[in-house]
C-alpha cells in the first residue's frame, strides 16, 4: 500500500478524507519505474462530482491499455484542504501513486463549464506548476485540455500548453508515441509543443497570434509559424461499437453523483435544438450496436456491484432499438434488486409503460422539458414538441397514476416577448387543467407541477452564437414576468416556480463566449479567493466584477452586444464539423421561427456528413 | 439462513467511514454474487447488520456484519469469492452459519478490546515503568473512576472503572501499548480514546488522539459465565 501524501493529522482534520486516498475499487496499480509517461487526469472540481464523469473513466482505462502510459487522478480540493495545502505548502498530489502531480509528464485537465475555470487555476496553483504557459519548463507537466468548453478554448488559452479539441479515443496514441520519441532524442518543451500541432485534433494555443479590430472584435487569427494548421479539426469516433469503454469502472467509497453503471448508448443528438451545443458539436449522431450494450450491461453490474444502471445520451429515446434494450435490462437486472433509471426520455405510452415498472410511481416525478412555453418560440428553438404533446404526455401519466410533474424552460431566449414568458405559466396551467379533469374519486388529491426556468446562455458552435444577452436585472425582470403569471392563475396552489440566479448566467457568457483577454481577469478573480464558483456557497459575484472592472474588460462587449454575421470569433479556427455557413442558415431559420426537421427526416447539410457515418449514413449502406 | 462475516480493517481504509463500509460489502456482495435475502417492498434493501460502527481512523481485526442469504456456498469458498473483490485493506477471515433463531451480532455486542499506540514519530513524555505504577494507581486501586461527560442536556458524571474490563500496559518495539477491553454496545458504548483522556488527565497531562493510533482487536458477546465470548465463535463452518 501506497505512503499517503496526506498525513493522518491532516486527513481526520478534513472532510470525507475518502477523497484522497486513492485505493477504490478497479483502480489501476502500476509501478512508476515500468512507464514511460505518467499522465496525471483532472476534474477540476470536488471528486463525488468529478468521479461521477463518464468521459475521465473512458480515457483512464484507455491510457491505462498502455503498457508505457500510467494515467492517475485528481480532483480539486475542498476549500479546507485547499487553506491547509496552502499554508504547508503541500503540493498537490495524483491519488493512484500520491506523488506531486508537478512531477507528472501530462496533466490533462477536462473543461465541462465555464465556472469550474477558477478551479483550474487552484490545480496549477496547488501543483506548484505555473499559471501561464509561457512561464514553464521542462521541469514541468505539459498541461493539455479537453471537454466540451475547448470549443472555446480562448479565454483559458494563456494557462494551458495543448488542447485536444474533440473526442478523446482518438489521437491520444500519436501524442504519447510523439511524447516519448521526442523525449528519448532530447528535444525540448517548444520542439515537441509544435510537433503536438501536426496531430490532429491538437490546438496549440502558443503557436497562433491574434489581432484585433479597434471595436474589440478579431481582426485576423493566424498561426505564427510555417507548418502549423490554420484550422484545427475536432475528433470524432466513428466505430463507437469498437471503441474502448470501461467495463470495469472505478466504484467510490464515498457516494458519488452517479452512484450507478453509466451505459453510453449513443452520441451525438439527431434533434438540432438551436441553444444546444451537445447537439451540435457531437454530430453525427452514432449509436452503439445492441448486442454490445447488453454485454457491457452485465459486465459492468457483475464488476462494480452498483444496485443501479442508467443510460446514458442526449436523448435516449431516438435510440433504434430502445424498446429491446430497456426490456432486456429490465427482464435481466429487475429481479437481483438493480433499478433501471432512465434519463432523458419523451412521454409517451412506451415510455410511461416502461417507466412504471422501474419506479414507483407514488414517489416519482415525470421530467418535461419543453424549454420554451409557447408554440413561437418552440419553433425559434426549433424544439420539435408541440403542446398537443406535452399535454397528451401528462394526461396519459395522470391517468397512469403520477401526480408529480416537472418541467424545465429557458428565459431570456432570442426573440422572447412578454407574451413568450407568460406562456410557461399557462402552459403548466394546462396541464394542471388535464389532471383536474380526471374524476375526482379516481384521482389522489392533488396534482404537483414544478416549473424551473434557468437563463439561456448562448455557447459557440450553435445557431444562437450570434444571439446577444440581456443584463442581470432583465434576467430577473423575466422569472418576475413569470411568477406574476403562475400566482394569478386558478391552479397556482398545484404550481411551484423555481428561478436560477442571474449573476452566473452573465459570467458563463463572457467565459463561454470570450477571446484571450478574458485571462487575465480569471486569474485575478482566483487571486481574490475565488474557487468553487459552480458552488453557490462559495460563489462571490463581487470578485468578478472588480476582476472584470481593474482589467479594463467591457462585460457587455461579450453579453449585450450585438454580433454581425461576418464577424470573425474567438473559436473560428476550429472545425467543429458543422458549418459556419450552416449555423447562420439556421439563426436565420429561428429569425424567421422556422422548424428544420430532424437528421432522421431530412438531411440540413450541416457539414458532418463527411465524417462518413452515423445517422448520415444509416440508410445508405 | 442468517450468516456472519468476520474481518480486517488496515491502511488506509481506516478513513473510510462506517456508512461507506456499509455501502461498500452492498456491492461487494453482488460482485462475489453471494446470494444475499432482499426485503419485501418496492425498493428492496440486502438483509444485513453491522456488529459495532469504528470510528474513522480506526484500524481493526476483528468487525462483523451478519446477512442473510437464500443459499450459499461452502465458508471457504465464500471467503474466497469476497476476497477476490475486496480492495487492499479489507480482507475477509471468516464466514459462519448461525443458529436461525440467533440474535443479530449488533443486539448482542457487549465488549471490544483494542490496542493503544504512540504512531510513528510520536515520543510519550513517560517510561514504561513510570507508566505502569501509575497506571495501577489510576485503575487497579481505585474502587471507581468518575468522570464528567458532555452530554445533550449537559453534563453527566459516570462511573468509568466499571465500563472498563481489562486495561494493561505492554511494550512493543520499546514504546508503550496500551491494552483495553471496554464495555461496546448500544446502552453504554466506551471509546478506548476516553480511558485514555481520563488517565492522561490522571497523569497531569493531555491525551493528544492524533498522535495516537487505535486499532481494535476483537468485539464480543456475553457468555453465560459472565465471560466474553468473541462474535465468530458463535456459528459454524459450513462444509
Amino acid at each position: 500500500m501506497n505512503q499517503l501524501a496526506l498525513s493522518d493529522e491532516i486527513l481526520m482534520t478534513v472532510d470525507k478524507p475518502a477523497r484522497y486516498i486513492g485505493n477504490e475499487l478497479n483502480i489501476i496499480k502500476k509501478n512508476l519505474d515500468e512507464v514511460d509517461i505518467r499522465f496525471v487526469i483532472c476534474f477540476p472540481d470536488v471528486y463525488e462530482i468529478g468521479m461521477s464523469h463518464l468521459g475521465i473513466q473512458i480515457l483512464y482505462d484507455m491510457f491505462n491499455k498502455r503498457k508505457d502510459v500510467y494515467c492517475e487522478r485528481v480532483y480539486s480540493p475542498w476549500p479546507d484542504l485547499h487553506k491547509i495545502m496552502k499554508e504547508q505548502e503541500i503540493p498537490l498530489f495524483s491519488l493512484e501513486t500520491q506523488k506531486p502531480v508537478k512531477t507528472a509528464d501530462f496533466l490533462g485537465i477536462t473543461i465541462q463549464y465555464e465556472m469550474c475555470y477558477t478551479n483550474i487555476l487552484q490545480i496549477l496553483d496547488l501543483s506548484q506548476i505555473p499559471f501561464y504557459a509561457r512561464e514553464r519548463t521542462g521541469e514541468d507537466p505539459i498541461v493539455i485540455g479537453g471537454g466540451p468548453c475547448v470549443y472555446n478554448p480562448e479565454p483559458l488559452a494563456d494557462f494551458f500548453d495543448l488542447f485536444y479539441i474533440g473526442e478523446g479515443e482518438t489521437s491520444y496514441d500519436a501524442l504519447f508515441d510523439l511524447y516519448k520519441k521526442m523525449k528519448a532524442n532530447g528535444k525540448d518543451r517548444s520542439d515537441f509543443l509544435f510537433e503536438t500541432s501536426k496531430i490532429p485534433g491538437i490546438y496549440v494555443p502558443s503557436l497562433y497570434e491574434v489581432d484585433y479590430k479597434e471595436d474589440g472584435t478579431i481582426a485576423s487569427f493566424q498561426p505564427i509559424r510555417e507548418g502549423v494548421p490554420q484550422k484545427i479539426q475536432k475528433q470524432v469516433v466513428m466505430n463507437l461499437s469498437d471503441s474502448v469503454y470501461p467495463t470495469r469502472p472505478l466504484v467510490p467509497f464515498i457516494k458519488a453523483t452517479q452512484d450507478r453503471v453509466v451505459l453510453e448508448i449513443q452520441r451525438g443528438c439527431i434533434r438540432g435544438c438551436r441553444f444546444c451545443q451537445a447537439g451540435m458539436i457531437y454530430r453525427p449522431n452514432r449509436e452503439k450496436n445492441i448486442d454490445l450494450l447488453k454485454t457491457y450491461a452485465y459486465e459492468m453490474l457483475k464488476n462494480t456491484g452498483h444496485e443501479e444502471i442508467s443510460l446514458s445520451s442526449l436523448s435516449s429515446s431516438d435510440y433504434t432499438d430502445l424498446n429491446e434494450l430497456v426490456t432486456f435490462l429490465i427482464d435481466n437486472f429487475k429481479q437481483n434488486g438493480v433499478n433501471i433509471s432512465l434519463p432523458s426520455l419523451r412521454i409517451d405510452a412506451f415510455s410511461l409503460d416502461v417507466m412504471s415498472k422501474v419506479q414507483d410511481i407514488r414517489k416519482s416525478s415525470l421530467t418535461f422539458a419543453p424549454e420554451a412555453g409557447s408554440q413561437r418560440m418552440r419553433d425559434v428553438i426549433n424544439k420539435g414538441l408541440t403542446e398537443e404533446v406535452i399535454l397528451d404526455g401528462a394526461k396519459l401519466a395522470f391517468d397512469g397514476g403520477w401526480q408529480k410533474v416537472k418541467l424545465y424552460f429557458m428565459l431570456g431566449l432570442p426573440t422572447e416577448t412578454e407574451e413568450d414568458m407568460r406562456a410557461i405559466a399557462e402552459l403548466a396551467n394546462k396541464i394542471a387543467v388535464r389532471y383536474y379533469e380526471i374524476p375526482k374519486e379516481q384521482r389522489n388529491g392533488k396534482c404537483q407541477i414544478t416549473i424551473s426556468t434557468s437563463f439561456f446562455v448562448p455557447k459557440p458552435f450553435t445557431p444562437f452564437q450570434w444571439a446577444k444577452m440581456y443584463d442581470r436585472d432583465s434576467y430577473l425582470a423575466r422569472a418576475k414576468v413569470v411568477n406574476d403569471a403562475v400566482k394569478a392563475q386558478l391552479n397556482r396552489k398545484s404550481i411551484k416556480y423555481n428561478w436560477h440566479e442571474a449573476d452566473v448566467t452573465v459570467l458563463e457568457g463572457i467565459l463561454a463566449r470570450g477571446d484571450r483577454k478574458i485571462a487575465q481577469a480569471l486569474l485575478k478573480v482566483y487571486e481574490k479567493g475565488g474557487i468553487f464558483d459552480a458552488w453557490t456557497e462559495f460563489f462571490d459575484n463581487s470578485r468578478w466584477i472588480e476582476a472584470f472592472e481593474e482589467c479594463g474588460i467591457d462585460m457587455d462587449f461579450y453579453t449585450t452586444r450585438e454580433r454581425s454575421l461576418d464577424e470573425i470569433f474567438p473559436w473560428d479556427f476550429i472545425d467543429a464539423g458543422v458549418s459556419k455557413e450552416f449555423l447562420a442558415r439556421e439563426w436565420n431559420n429561428a429569425m424567421a421561427a422556422k422548424v428544420t426537421p430532424n437528421c432522421r427526416m431530412k438531411c440540413s447539410a450541416c457539414g458532418s456528413m463527411r465524417f462518413k457515418g452515423g445517422v448520415c449514413y444509416e440508410d445508405k449502406n | 439462513m442468517k450468516i456472519r462475516i468476520k474481518f480486517k480493517k488496515y491502511g488506509v481504509m481506516k478513513f473510510i467511514g462506517h456508512l461507506d463500509i456499509m455501502r461498500y460489502f452492498q456491492k461487494a456482495m453482488r460482485r462475489a454474487e453471494i446470494d444475499i435475502a432482499y426485503s419485501e417492498g418496492f425498493s428492496p434493501h440486502q438483509i444485513m447488520s453491522f456488529a459495532a460502527p469504528l470510528g474513522v481512523g480506526i484500524t481493526s481485526d476483528g468487525e462483523y456484519l451478519d446477512i442473510e442469504v437464500n443459499a450459499t456456498k461452502s465458508s471457504a469458498e465464500s471467503i474466497r469469492a469476497l476476497n477476490q473483490t475486496m480492495v487492499e485493506g479489507i480482507e475477509v477471515v471468516s464466514y459462519v452459519k448461525l443458529d436461525d433463531h440467533a440474535k443479530t451480532a449488533m443486539s448482542i455486542v457487549a465488549a471490544a478490546d483494542y490496542y493503544v499506540y504512540g504512531k510513528s514519530g510520536s515520543e510519550l513524555p513517560y517510561s514504561l515503568d513510570e507508566l505502569k505504577v501509575k497506571q495501577k494507581e489510576f485503575y487497579e486501586d481505585k474502587e471507581e473512576i468518575l468522570i464528567t461527560k458532555k452530554t445533550k442536556k449537559g453534563q453527566k458524571t459516570m462511573d468509568l472503572k466499571r465500563l472498563i474490563y481489562d486495561f494493561s500496559i505492554d511494550e512493543r518495539e520499546g514504546k508503550p501499548v496500551f491494552y483495553l477491553k471496554v464495555c461496546t454496545g448500544s446502552t453504554d458504548n466506551v471509546k478506548p480514546e476516553l480511558v485514555l483522556e481520563a488517565f492522561y488527565e490522571f497523569l497531569g497531562s493531555m491525551f493528544d488522539a492524533s498522535l495516537f493510533q487505535v486499532h481494535r482487536l476483537e468485539v464480543y458477546a456475553a457468555d453465560e459465565n459472565n465471560g466474553f465470548r468473541p462474535l465468530s465463535e458463535m456459528g459454524e463452518e459450513i462444509a
